[in-house]
Formats: C-alpha cells, structure tokens, sequence
C-alpha cells in the first residue's frame, strides 16, 4: 500500500467518522450492507477502467454498453428462455467482441482512444434502446432465477456477494497488474509505449488485450447492475458510469498520462464515490446536489494530492541544495 | 567586392570585444574551458571545431542565455563576469541562427521591424506599412539584396531569408553578426551569394562571427579561423595560415587511430545480410550489406541518408518495401522488434530517454524488460532474479548508479547508455545495431562504450554502428558503409579511411583510386 493509497484510506475514514457522528444511521448494518453492494459494482468496472487507463487510454463506452449488454441479457433469459450461464457467456463474449474492436482501431488504425470510445458510447447507447423499442426491459412477474439472484444480488455471511466478487477479481487482477509480466508490459506501455516496442513489447497485443479486459470486466458489472435494477430503462440505464470509473481510477492515483496507478488505490476510489453518494442522503443534504459533492471532492483531493506532492519535491531539492557540493572540485585550468 | 579579394582589417581597430578565460562545466561535462578570443570591428571570425566542441556554449554565453562559471567577458572596455540577453542585445551583438525565426505569412519589411513597427499615430496606432518599407529600403540596399521590402517572405530563397534575418540585425545597430551553421543548408550558388553579403558587412566594419563545418567556405571568407576542441582553444589561424588540411589537423587534434589496433583478425562469416532493402523513407532506392561476425562496422553518411531508417528496418520496428534480410544464411523477416529480439538482433536506438529506456523505471527493471519470461516462476516476476541479473550488468558495465533500483532518470547520460547496452548484453545478441551510441555523452564513457563494443565484436558479435561523428567512424570501425540518399555509396576498407572519403561518399561522389589516402 502506498502513501497514496493511505492517504485516501484516512480520508474515507475520516469522513465516516464525521457523517457517523451527525447521524449514527449511517454505521447501520443494512446501510453499510447496501453501499458494499454499490461499492462492488462500480468497482468491478472501474477495475476494468483502470487496465485501459494504465496504457494512457481511456474507454468512455462504459455506460453504454452496460445498457446494451444488461437488455440483452435481460432479454435473453426472460423472454427467450435461455439458460442464464449460456447468456452471460454470449454477453461476454460481445464484450470481449467490442473490447477487441476499440483496441484493433487504437493500435492498427491510430484511431484515439477519447474518439473511438466516445463514438462506443453514442453507438452503443442508440442500439440499446433500438433493441428495445426504447421501452423497459425487464422481468415477467413471477419470474425467477434462484442461482443467479443469489450470485448477484444474495450475500454470504453477511456480505453481499457483489462485494465478494470485487474482491476476488481484485486479488487477481492485483496478482496480474503487480506481479505479473504481463502487468509489467501493461505498465510499460503506459510510460513510454516506443520504448517498450524497442525492448520486444508487442505493444499494440498489449493495448488492445487492456480494452478487452475492460470490457469484459463491464460485461460482468453489467449482469450484476441489471440483476439489481431488475428493469432496465435503455435510455438512462449506466448513464455517467464510464465517468465513475473514471473518476475513481483518477482519485486512487492513476494518472490519465498512463503507467501509474494501483489496484488498492482504484478501489479506494470507488469506495470513497459511494461513501459521497451515501453521506448525501445522511447528511439531508438535497439530492440534488450528488453531482457537485462528487464533482468538488475529487478536484480538491487531486488539487491536494498534486500540491502535496510539488511541495514535497520542493523540500527535497531544498534539502539537496543544504548539502556541501561533490562536484565542484572542477580545476579552473 | 567578391569575398576572395576582402581587404584585411585596418591593422589599429582595437577590439570591443574580449573574452577572457571563459569556463563553462556542465554535470559531467566540461563544455568551455580557458576559452579566450577578441573581436575587432570590421573582422571575420571563422570558429571551427566538431560537434560538443564548445561552439553552441560560447554561443550561448555571448548572447547571454547562459552565465559561465569562468572568465571575464569585456564589451568595450567594461568587464564583466556574464551577460544577459538584453545586454548582449544592447552591445549589439545579433544571431543569425540556423533555424530562422521569420514569418513566412509577412513581407520582408514587417519581418525587419516585427515588434518595432512604426506607427501611423491617432486612437487605433496602426501599422504604417508604407513608412516601414521606406524603413527596410537602406538595409536590404546595403546588402545589395534584389528584392524588395514589400516582397512577400514565402517568395524568397533560403539565402535571401538569412538576409533579411540579417538585415534585422542591421536595423538594431548590430555592430557583430554571428552566423550559425548559415550555409549548412544552402546550395552552392546561394552560398556564393552569402559570402557576398558577409564581405559587405565587413566592409561597413561590422564584425561576422562565422560557424560553419564547410571548410573552404571559412578558408575563403575568414580574416582568422578559432578551432575549438573539447572546449578548449585548439588554436588560431590568421588568413594567411589558413587551409583546409591546417583546421582539420587542429580540430582532430590527436592520433584517431587509437581504438584501430586490433583488426588484424580475419573476418568471420557473414552474420546479417541485407539484399535489395527498400525502407519508406527512399523507396526508390535499395540498400545491400553484410555484416560480418567480429566486425564492428561503422555507417557513416549525413542525417537523414535513411542509416536509422535502415536500423529500425533491421529491428523490425518498420516495414520494408522490397528486398530482404538474411540472419547467418536463414531467412529473417522480422515483424516487429519482439521477433528481432527473439533471433538475438538487438538495437541501442538513437533516442535513448524516448526509445532506449523507461526513464521512470528502476534501473533493474529497465534491464530485465526485454527478457521478463527469464525472471518469471509460475508466471509471476521473480525481483530477485530481476535483480540479480541487473546487479551482473552493473559491474560488467560499470554502470554508476545509487542503487539498483534507483531510477533510470536519475542517471548520467552515459550511465543510461550502459542501461540500455545491460539490458541487450543480459540476452544472448547475434546483431548488435547501434545508433549514434555516444551522442551526449562525455569523453570518458564514449571510450567505454567504444571498449564494450570491442569487446562484443571480439566475441563474435557482428557489430553495426551509425554515427555522424568522423573521428568515432573512422576510431572505431573495422570497416565503414557510407550512405547517401538511400543508399549504400561506397565502403571503406581500413586503408581507405580518411574524413575526405566519408565525406565524398556522403555527398554521393566517387572514391577514385587515386583520391584514396
């Protein structure tokens, strides 16, 4: 864990601590149950943001083909009788079918990642809602699938399963971003990706498998959010979601330059989000006011995180200048 | 007045300008040392001297964008320790520099007086374009220009830009004009016409501060030449010790046959063949080499004669057009470097910070990178293989670092190259390309670098070396390509090496048998 990261811990602790003491309803059981659920949600995609970011990407589909992935999803083992495991296959393998697409067009066509996902997020939003004839998709009554309503929305011990499956997909992802070499070419990549073509990186495999991952990670977001809304309205089903991610991967210390950025710190990200959304509703403040709370924490927490980090640059050269030189000893003939 | 015929300097103008022991060390790098020279009104200097002699530092001391840490410079009897650039400005001294800074958008007029412009007065002060042309008349006239002030910029040659630039310097009293590399990319005809212009000043009693590496052009035009080497005065010419053979014996200054004791060994085979080559850069043109095991063979040619192109080809880094390579007899059709990198073809690529290393990575993990599947268990990278491995490129190379696991950025120049050589000498190469290796870096690790190059090539490495550095190509090559256009004009066997057959050759001439040293 770095000082970063720890920083961010603190600070979601503090908060806490704070929204607790104005309102003691926050520490409830069925409130922190509640926000782990969100927490692993938004956090298996902002996982899957984090990949992409990584490579100096960005992937800002997200949203959309949650929408597209959850109708189709929806609509499959509702209204075509397909068995759930099958459907969740064929979603994921769309997934892995647009990831593929996006990072083809990045590396082999040069295409920018904003424009290409930005265009993923139009085309993607308008084949949701043509699918559906714009209305809501969603279960008959009656309805129901026992194993998947468990894996998606029950809880073990306690703790809701989504939760536990960010965390499963954490340590691996955790194992494959910081011990593996594959993390190793991710990171690589992102710093300085000509170098990394110069030392044998097939580079643009490397890219394009980080769009692929991203979007597979959604796919499964994607199941968990439809099985949670348990109606999904095409027009407006993860709207902004893409910029959750986003925002989560900046707070946790990924830099949108690439090569920067760790697993526990993306995560941290999310939970700091959902602890915002939820200290809204507990703190009375109007709901209304969710996106600027958001909006200003996370410019203030990379302002800080920014400055913290010159005016420690600063001490060091300042420190540096303190001590007698090494290299003056230059003969002046 | 044609330049040949210039009339020496009156013999009693004293000199307004004194540079006195000038000294100026950059970290690892003395640039300028006990430097010492005057200007006289109305004097051509000519200085001379290699690349990372010290010209660009004396140059940018005396327009005062960086302070010496030596040495006194006085400007008409006032002495000072440094100047500003408003200061250099005010004593008159003007740049013309190699890269022009000139509006293409404009006429010669506005150019002249850009930032200056005269003012036709009332609420709004707009430009009196008429007034300014009326202005840039006298200047361009003294310079015997043929255009005219309202000439658009766009419409004029190279040499008629530097004009202007230097009829600019001439509207601000410039009393020395110093031209950087003016003729480097001027053809012959329009470098006539320059001389011309630098006679007429003289004549005027503006002093021309004269930098070129065209020789003839400093013998013909120059009142005294000053050979710069490593930073030190190599030594002065007055006009009538100046030739040709004089300057280059200055600026190279010492026996450059120093690192060529060791080639009596026989060639080995033949390790990198490269047939009918076509890179995108000339693909009219094909290239054909061999490299041979044991050889260190140098690629000599002016930038931009496609030798990176060529490189990058070799690496697989860029496609090629036509023809094809042979690794050690085999076919090799490298699709990207990761299949060079597997057949033992390695490249130290010119841009070392943006291609040949991951300046926010530790050392070890630079060294590692190319060959991560070696330092792995169960897929996950093992650091202590990691650093274990870097720890035995560290003291092979000498590498001088805090820690192995300080970042690259934090190293000399020098020290990244080893970095970069660690990274490649780690693996097992076949084929070593090495691309301007030693550019930036000081005098003591180039002969290193040049040491471990010996040394690779004594182990059986064949060895490829592009570099633009004479002394370099001729030192430390068994054999030299050189390159124009394209293509592959000529190659040098070791009798053959001389700085005028590279240079014959770089301009896509004929080595006669009889021109050869």
């Amino acid at each position: 864990m770095t000082k970063k990261d720890l920083g961010l811990l603190v600070l979601i602790i503090v908060v806490g601590a704070i929204v607790a003491s104005v309102n003691p309803r926050f520490l409830r059981v069925e409130n922190i149950a509640n926000t782990a659920n969100t927490i692993g949600m938004f956090g298996i995609s902002a996982l899957g943001q984090a990949f992409v970011i990584i490579t100096a990407g960005i992937e800002l589909s997200v949203g959309s083909v949650i929408a597209l992935t959850g109708v189709l999803f929806v609509d499959l083992i509702s209204n075509h009788g397909v068995p759930w495991e099958i459907a969740l296959i064929i979603v994921l393998a769309l997934g892995a079918f647009i990831g593929l697409f996006h990072g083809l067009l990045i590396t082999r066509l040069k295409m920018q990642p904003f424009i290409v996902t930005l265009c993923g997020l139009l085309f993607y939003r308008g084949i949701a809602r043509f699918y559906t004839g714009d209305s809501t998709a969603g279960f008959a009554f009656g309805q129901s699938f026992p194993d998947l309503e468990f894996l998606a929305a029950g809880r073990s011990f306690g703790v809701p399963n989504t939760f536990i499956a960010m965390l499963i997909i954490g340590i691996v992802m955790w194992v494959v971003l910081h011990r593996s070499i594959y993390g190793r070419y991710l990171y690589a990549v992102g710093k300085n990706e000509e170098a990394a073509r110069y030392s044998g990186i097939k580079t643009g495999l490397i890219i394009v498998s980080a769009y692929v991952v991203c979007q597979m990670l959604t796919v499964v977001s994607s199941v968990y959010f439809a099985m949670y809304t348990r109606s999904i309205a095409p027009s407006a089903h993860g709207n902004f979601y893409e910029l959750y991610a986003i925002a989560a991967a900046v707070l946790g210390g990924f830099s949108l330059r690439g090569g920067e950025g760790s697993i526990v710190g993306v995560l941290l990200g999310v939970v700091l989000l959902q602890e915002l959304q939820n200290l809204v509703i507990f703190l009375n403040i109007p709901s209304s006011l969710n996106y600027a709370i958001m909006g200003g924490v996370i410019l203030i927490g990379v302002l800080a995180d920014q400055q913290f980090g010159a005016y420690r640059e600063r001490r060091r050269i300042a420190e540096a200048a303190r001590q007698p030189s090494k290299s003056q000893s230059v003969a002046a003939q | 007045m044609t330049p040949s015929t210039a009339t020496p300097a009156p013999a009693h103008a004293e000199p307004f300008l004194v540079l006195n022991g000038l000294r100026k060390v950059y970290p690892g790098v003395v640039a300028l040392e006990g430097f010492s020279m005057s200007v006289s009104p109305g004097e051509v200097i000519g200085i001379v001297g290699e690349n990372g002699a010290g010209k660009s530092t004396l140059m940018k001391i005396l327009g005062g964008v960086v302070s010496p840490d030596g040495g006194t410079i006085t400007i008409d009897g006032v002495e000072q320790s440094s100047l500003t650039v408003g200061h250099s400005f005010r004593a008159g001294i003007a740049f013309v520099h190699q890269e022009l800074n000139l509006f293409d958008n404009l006429d010669v007029a506005a150019n002249i007086f850009i930032g200056r412009e005269p003012r036709m007065g009332g609420p709004l002060q707009l430009v009196d374009n008429e007034k300014q042309r009326k202005m840039a008349a006298p200047y361009l006239q003294r310079l015997g220009a043929s255009f005219k002030p309202s000439t658009s910029l766009s419409a004029l040659s190279l040499a008629q830009r530097q004009m202007v630039e230097i009829a600019k310097a001439l509207s601000t009293n410039a009393r020395l004009v110093i031209l950087d590399e003016p003729t480097s990319s001027l053809p012959l005809s329009e470098t006539d016409k320059l001389l011309e212009v630098i006679a007429a000043l003289k004549a005027e009693g503006i002093s021309v501060i004269f930098i070129s590496h065209r020789l003839h052009e400093i013998e013909r035009s120059a009142d005294r030449v000053i050979v710069l080497r490593d930073g030190k005065l190599a030594g002065t010419l007055e006009k009538s010790e100046t030739t040709h053979d004089r300057m280059v014996k200055l600026m190279i200054g010492r026996d450059i046959k120093v690192q060529a004791a060791t080639a009596a060994r026989p060639p080995g085979e033949i390790a990198l063949k490269v047939v009918g080559v076509r890179t995108s850069t000339y693909p009219g043109q094909t290239v054909n080499l061999s490299l041979r095991r044991g050889e260190i063979l140098g690629m000599a040619g002016l930038v931009g004669a496609g030798r990176t192109e060529l490189a990058r080809a070799i690496f697989g880094i860029d496609p090629i057009y036509g023809g094809h390579f042979e690794l050690a007899g085999q076919p090799y059709a490298p699709r990207n470097a990761s299949t060079a990198v597997a057949q033992g073809v390695f490249l130290v690529p010119e841009d070392r910070k943006g291609a040949g290393l991951l300046l926010d990575l530790p050392v070890s993990e630079n060294i590692s990178l190319p060959n991560l599947p070696a330092h792995t268990r169960n897929l996950i990278v093992a650091r202590s293989s990691e650093v274990e491995v870097a720890e035995t490129q560290r003291r092979n190379l000498g590498i001088k670092t805090p820690k192995i696991t300080t970042r690259a950025a934090n190293l000399s120049g020098g020290n990244q190259q080893k970095v970069v050589l660690g990274k490649w000498l780690a693996m097992a190469p076949k084929v070593m390309i090495f691309d301007e290796p030693t550019r930036g870096i000081d005098v003591g690790a180039k002969s290193e670098i040049y040491k471990l190059m010996r040394a690779l090539a004594d182990e059986g490495v064949a060895i490829m070396m592009i570099s633009s550095d004479m002394e370099e190509v001729i030192g430390a090559s068994d054999k030299i390509a050189v390159m124009h256009e394209g293509r592959v004009s000529g190659e040098l066997e070791r009798a053959q090496f001389s700085e005028e057959n590279i240079l014959l050759l770089a301009i896509g001439k004929h080595v006669g048998e009889g021109e050869m040293a």
